[in-house]
């Protein structure tokens, strides 16, 4: 695999040095412990920040700016962050609303967030830790760690960010509505090719010239099945039904609870969409699929969701949480209320989304 | 040999450092058939990392030196290892606060909460497929040797039994916890690459008191 590496091992420490350069009027970088911050933060705005393993680019350091993350903490390729730069880059943009904690659902991502939770509030710094689990390839979630965040991130973000920065929420607010929105999300990926972490510099699994895999995660991982592969009409309808058809889905979170000080876990259920209901869609890059390709997908996902009586009413078509050089594409799928529709039509300006300023 | 010493501590973690980089590869093949391909190489920076911070400690008591080498993890390793070796080497050093040598008693007492620290954080079971499959009856071999009166070689001989059998024992489990579960049945035939690391440290511990 050919890659545009210098040494491994600084990748992630150039490619930072990359986005300070190229965006130093939006966000700063701190590289000890690595986190990526806004430069102005408003004074009494709930931080909003989120990480995650490096290698799903844009996601997460190019979406801090105004209206979205105010910070993002960046782990090697593939491998969650640390508490520390969690601790360390909420002590920086805390601006006195407190901190909300935007994690996706995966072992390492979980525990480091959840040590960072702890860590800041006993600073006396009130940290919210709330999941994005929105992955329907995860069926059997009582014996796995439960569905995986992947799409509905990106979304939740935009949307979250702009309650905090233009909606003033303060942070039980902030906590409630983007739990609204995970549980209103769902996601399905699926693979033509693996990709390759430059450490490692072998691909992570193999697949052969007419198999694909469905049903992935963003982190090079198998999907759940492995079949010969299928026209763009037929992966879509495979992904947008395994979506739309999904039924409803609990699980058990673990936040923290400001007013106890302390740990709490309750049920979520995921409502199963109904003809009627009004979506914003995205179709998501893995990384190495063209924007042509996408649309591909998108014409035919207009058209199930037509069929299933599903209005989309804002798309986002493009690579925006990826899988490094992987060919592939995620489906997204998010029902809106005018809550959620009017945060996610607010202006934005980050290094990798931006409208209306 | 009935003490363990602060000089026999520190000697396993520099051998601990030394056998993750020999094994940085085979345990990143490990977790590339089951999991994202990246535990041998956080392993291996985690323990580099671990020896810098080694040396402003290396003369203070067991507890200190490792609860540094906790917080070294901790802040290194990323994934799902950090946190968990990170509480693994933090509560095994919570254990022993104070202590400059380890009674066979006293090593009973850091090894047990060391593999709670890692339950506790993970919230796996025994036969989910992870680290506590090769820590747990590890420990449990430890213990009951000392009870029935063996010394400390063979309680930790024994203990490193338990654990590669441990370790062995996961190829054929369906995983439920971390990214391997997400295989279902498709984990079932791979050694867990967790597990294999928990041994490979158990076994070091062996070997530097014992040979």
């Amino acid at each position: 695999m050919k890659k545009l590496v210098n040494r491994p091992e600084d990748f992630v420490r150039e490619m930072l040095e990359g986005m300070e350069k190229a965006h130093g009027d939006l966000i700063g970088v701190n590289y000890e412990p690595r986190y990526i911050y806004r430069k102005e933060m408003p004074q009494g705005k709930v931080a909003v920040i989120s990480g995650g393993g490096s290698g799903h680019e844009p996601m997460h350091g190019g979406f801090v700016g105004i209206g979205m993350l105010d910070a993002a903490c960046p782990g090697e390729v593939f491998t969650s962050p640390t508490p520390d730069q969690m601790y360390e880059a909420g002590k920086k943009v805390h601006a006195g609303g407190g901190v909300l904690f935007i994690v996706k659902n995966y072992s390492g991502d979980v525990m480091n967030f959840e040590m960072a939770t702890e860590m800041l509030n006993m600073e006396g710094i009130p940290t919210i830790n709330v999941l994005v689990d929105d992955d329907v390839a995860v069926k059997d979630s009582l014996y796995t760690q439960g569905r995986r965040g992947t799409g509905t991130t990106v979304l939740m973000e935009k949307i979250v960010g702009a309650a905090a920065e233009w909606g003033k929420y303060d942070l039980k607010r902030l906590a409630d509505l983007a739990r609204k929105v995970n549980v209103n999300g769902r996601s399905m990926g699926m693979a033509l090719t693996p990709c390759t972490v430059p450490t490692a510099g072998k691909p992570t699994f193999e697949l052969g010239e007419d198999e694909m895999e469905i049903g992935i995660g963003i982190h090079g991982e198998p999907g759940r099945y492995r079949e010969p592969l299928a026209t763009a009409d037929e992966i879509t309808e495979r992904l947008a039904l395994a979506i739309i058809e999904d039924g409803p889905y609990t699980r058990t979170v673990k936040e923290w609870d400001l007013d106890a000080g302390g740990w709490k876990e309750f049920e979520l259920t995921d409502p199963p969409f109904q003809p009627g209901d009004h979506v914003i869609a995205m179709v998501n890059s893995m990384g190495g699929t063209p924007v042509s390709e996408l649309y591909v997908v998108y014409r035919k996902l207009h058209e199930i969701c037509e069929k299933k009586g599903l209005t989309i009413v804002r798309n986002l078509i493009g690579a925006y949480i990826t899988s490094l050089e992987m060919q592939g594409v995620m489906i997204t799928l998010l029902k809106v209320d005018d809550e959620i529709l009017e945060m996610w039509d607010k202006p934005v300006k980050t290094p990798a989304l931006r409208w209306g300023m | 040999m009935s003490t363990i010493t602060r000089e026999h501590i520190v000697q396993w973690l520099e051998n601990v450092a030394q056998v993750l980089a020999e094994n940085k590869e085979y345990l990143t093949e490990l977790d590339a058939a089951i999991g994202d391909a990246d535990h041998g190489i956080n392993m291996d920076r985690g323990f580099t990392k671990v020896m810098e911070r080694l040396d402003g400690v290396r003369d203070k008591d067991i507890g200190t030196i490792l609860r540094t080498t906790g917080m070294a993890l901790l802040s290194s390793v990323g994934g799902a290892g950090g946190p968990l070796y990170g509480s693994l080497f933090m509560k095994a050093g919570m254990a022993v606060t104070g202590k400059h040598e380890l009674t066979p008693e006293e090593l009973g007492k850091l090894l047990r909460a060391a593999v709670q620290g890692v339950i506790d954080r993970g919230k796996a079971q025994l036969g989910d497929k992870t680290m506590v499959d090769a820590l747990l009856p590890a420990v449990e071999a430890y213990e009951k040797t000392l009870q029935e009166g063996g010394d400390l070689c063979t309680a930790l001989t024994r203990m490193v039994a338990a654990a590669e059998k441990g370790m062995k024992d996961t190829i054929p489990l369906v995983a439920k916890k971390g990214r391997a579960s997400y295989l279902g049945e498709r984990s079932a035939g791979h050694q867990d690459p967790g597990a294999t690391s928990s041994y490979l440290i158990l076994k070091a511990l062996k070997e530097t008191v014992c040979g």
